[in-house]
């Protein structure tokens, strides 16, 4: 028989028993959509995350206390149980370093805020001049923290969008004093509105000289040191210089932590990554049922059309007619399935993308490909079965059954 | 020389502990153009013998020669070309694809031998015109009467140009009349050459062949034929 014909018989008998025809398509567009949603969504995620840390600041290295359990095990540790705190002064001798650029020292609190009666709990941040345009955050109106002895706590705030809008509604708020804590703080900024994001939420943050939050908090310690490299090449050396110098200040031992947002960028990256193929196998078992699916349609079919097939064997088909006959219309089936399952699942990231426009699911393409070509290989590779039981029929009992 | 020679064929049923002996010690030798009726009891092994005829089903032993070839031991595929080419089939329940057209349906034998559809068109156009189905070409079995789909399947059967033509009770589902009128459509063919093997326990039909075989429990009871009984190879 001629492909041509071989697959307009197929596509005439898939087409002549509709039910069971809609049944395995459905089953193999839903198992494709299955891998294209869920890819979408994992890697959406990834992109996320990605985006979001990545938006936090450029060349970030960071500098925490304390060493990380990630390090192994230390035995001058072990002996020295407390780490020291780092300080102000760490901060500042982390400016001799030649492979960064600008630093911001960082401590957090909470606090009360209150103006004309009207009083809210904060997040109060500690930190420099250089602590706004390293978190790349943007001011709204006036400005930013004055840049002066990092030991002078100067009495002035920058307040974020939300709690301007509560403690001011539509009156002015650059140049009003405010009451945080026991303090006055005369407001110099207001920080444009970023919405939520990872990590601390900027709307309703106030942002202080480091020196200033230290005596509010009653503590002499930073939570972190944020040091922006000069370059992406220069991160490395960065973290090299910042703990070389840290260590020499802490007589010698490592006891801070250093990340630097590239690694912890892989490590999202990479963790994310490993969670959307995790998801795509999840669904590809889908495509693996659907194909148990087709191929029980075809032996039904087999069974159905056993009469058909003693005919056709009468009427002079060979075994390999029948075989190919039985094997493009498992091919059709789930090819059918498949494209159908692709266009669903694309719709389906697509309605994911408008109610949730922040959150770009795209189902990566390695994972549509994947998708679709399993749909196809299991289709065929279930339809092998089906297709030779066809062919092996004895055309006497066939034709029998009628 | 004989179109079909059977000797000694032996057609055996295995069916549970007893053995049904479907065809028994049967020789007989039919002649290229001939017209021959097989009759007798429901069991007695008319379909076995037309299966064994048409190659849909082999022989226990014995031998078969079609056209003076021995196509026992063919391949299946040789089988099938054989099936394809030199026999058409007629069938009690008529046989045809429910999901195709009349015209689909004549066309099917030529299709699975991969004719090109252009000659396959000109062919089924003649063929229907030449049943009397040029305006049921596009309908499909469901709504075509019996006597039209067996002669639906009669143009199947013939539109391979085949040798011979085996038919099993092509009448038996249908009414008298149309009946009649198959059994005219079949002698036709066999007036123009074809050899013609007819199944059928209706004895005004069976009378009208040229050669009458009456088989009884796989054995051949008897043979209308005037010339002797065959005789082995030659
Ligand atoms: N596939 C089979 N398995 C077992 N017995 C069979 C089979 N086919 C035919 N027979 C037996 O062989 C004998 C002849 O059958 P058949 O040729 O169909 O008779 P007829 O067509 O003359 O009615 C019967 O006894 C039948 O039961
Ligand atoms: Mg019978």
């Amino acid at each position: 028989m001629r492909l041509a014909d071989t697959l307009r018989f197929a596509r005439d008998a898939a087409t002549g028993y509709p039910m069971r025809t809609t049944l395995s398509v459905l089953a193999m567009s839903i198992g494709v959509a299955a891998v294209v949603i869920l890819t979408a969504l994992g890697d959406g995620a990834r992109r996320y995350v990605v985006g979001q840390f990545s938006s936090i600041g450029t060349n970030l290295v960071i500098v925490l206390p304390g060493r990380s359990g990630t390090g192994g095990f230390n035995p001058a540790n072990a002996i020295t149980t407390t780490p020291r705190d780092l300080t102000i002064d760490d901060a500042g001798a982390l400016r001799r370093a030649s492979a960064v650029s600008r630093l911001a020292p960082l401590a957090v609190g909470t606090s009360e805020v209150s103006f004309g009666g009207r009083l809210r709990e904060v997040m109060v941040a500690g930190s420099t001049s250089e602590f706004i345009p390293i978190r790349n955050f943007e001011l709204a109106q006036g400005q930013g923290l004055p840049d002066d002895d990092w030991n002078r706590g100067t009495p002035v705030a920058v307040i974020g969008a939300t709690i301007r809008d509560e403690m001011f509604g539509s009156e002015p708020a650059v140049g009003k004093l405010i009451r945080v804590g026991d303090r006055r703080l005369r407001v110099v900024g207001v920080l444009k509105s970023l919405g939520q994001g990872l990590g601390m939420n900027t709307d309703e943050l106030i942002i202080v000289p480091v020196a200033l939050a230290q005596a509010m908090f009653n503590s002499n310690t930073l939570f972190r040191i944020l040091v922006e490299a000069k370059s992406r090449e220069a991160i490395p050396e960065a973290k090299e210089q910042v703990m070389e110098i840290l260590k020499q200040r802490h007589r010698g031992e490592e006891d801070v932590t250093v990340i630097t947002q590239d690694a912890v960028l892989a490590t999202f990256d990479k963790l994310l990554g490993a969670l959307t193929l995790g998801v795509a196998g999840i669904a590809a078992i889908s495509l693996a049922v659907a194909g148990i699916l087709v191929m029980n349609v075809m032996l039904v079919a087999v069974t159905q059309r056993t009469g058909e097939i003693g005919l056709l064997k009468a009427l002079g088909a060979t075994a390999r007619t029948i075989r190919l006959a039985f094997l493009a219309e498992a091919a059709m089936l789930s090819t059918v399935g498949a494209v159908v399952g692709y266009l669903l699942g694309q719709l389906g990231a697509f309605g994911l993308r408008q109610a949730f426009p922040v959150f770009p699911a795209y189902p990566p393409d390695w994972a549509v490909i994947a998708g679709l070509s399993t749909a196809l290989i299991t289709g065929l590779l279930f339809g092998v079965m089906p297709a030779r039981r066809a062919a092996r029929l004895d055309p006497v009992q066939a034709l029998m059954k009628h | 020389m004989a179109l079909i020679e059977l000797t000694n064929i032996e057609r055996v049923f295995q069916l549970g502990d007893s053995t049904v002996h479907a065809l028994a010690a049967l020789n007989l030798s039919i002649n290229a153009g001939e017209y021959v009726a097989v009759m007798g009891p429901s069991g007695s092994g008319k379909s076995t013998l037309l299966n064994l005829l048409g190659l849909l089903d082999r022989p226990n032993s014995g031998t078969y020669r079609l056209e003076g070839r021995d196509v026992t031991t063919l391949s299946p595929d040789e089988q099938a070309r054989v099936r394809s080419e030199r026999i058409g089939f007629v069938f009690q329940s008529f046989h045809l694809v429910p999901r195709l057209t009349a015209a689909e349906n004549i066309a099917l034998p030529m299709t699975l031998a991969g004719i090109p559809a252009k000659e396959r068109n000109a062919r089924v156009a003649k063929a229907l015109a030449g049943f009397g189905l040029e305006n049921r070409a596009d309908h499909r079995p469901d709504q075509l009467s019996g006597g039209q789909r067996q002669r639906v399947a009669i143009a199947r059967a013939t539109i391979m140009q085949p040798a011979l033509i085996l038919a099993d009770e092509p009448t038996g589902n249908l009414d008298r009349h149309t009946g009649e009128e198959v059994v005219n459509l079949l002698e036709a063919l066999n007036a123009s050459g074809v050899t013609l093997v007819v199944v059928t326990h209706d004895q005004a039909m069976g009378a009208r062949a040229r050669r009458q075989l009456v088989m009884e429990d796989g054995r051949l009871k008897s043979d209308s034929h005037v010339s002797p009984p065959f005789q082995g190879e030659g």
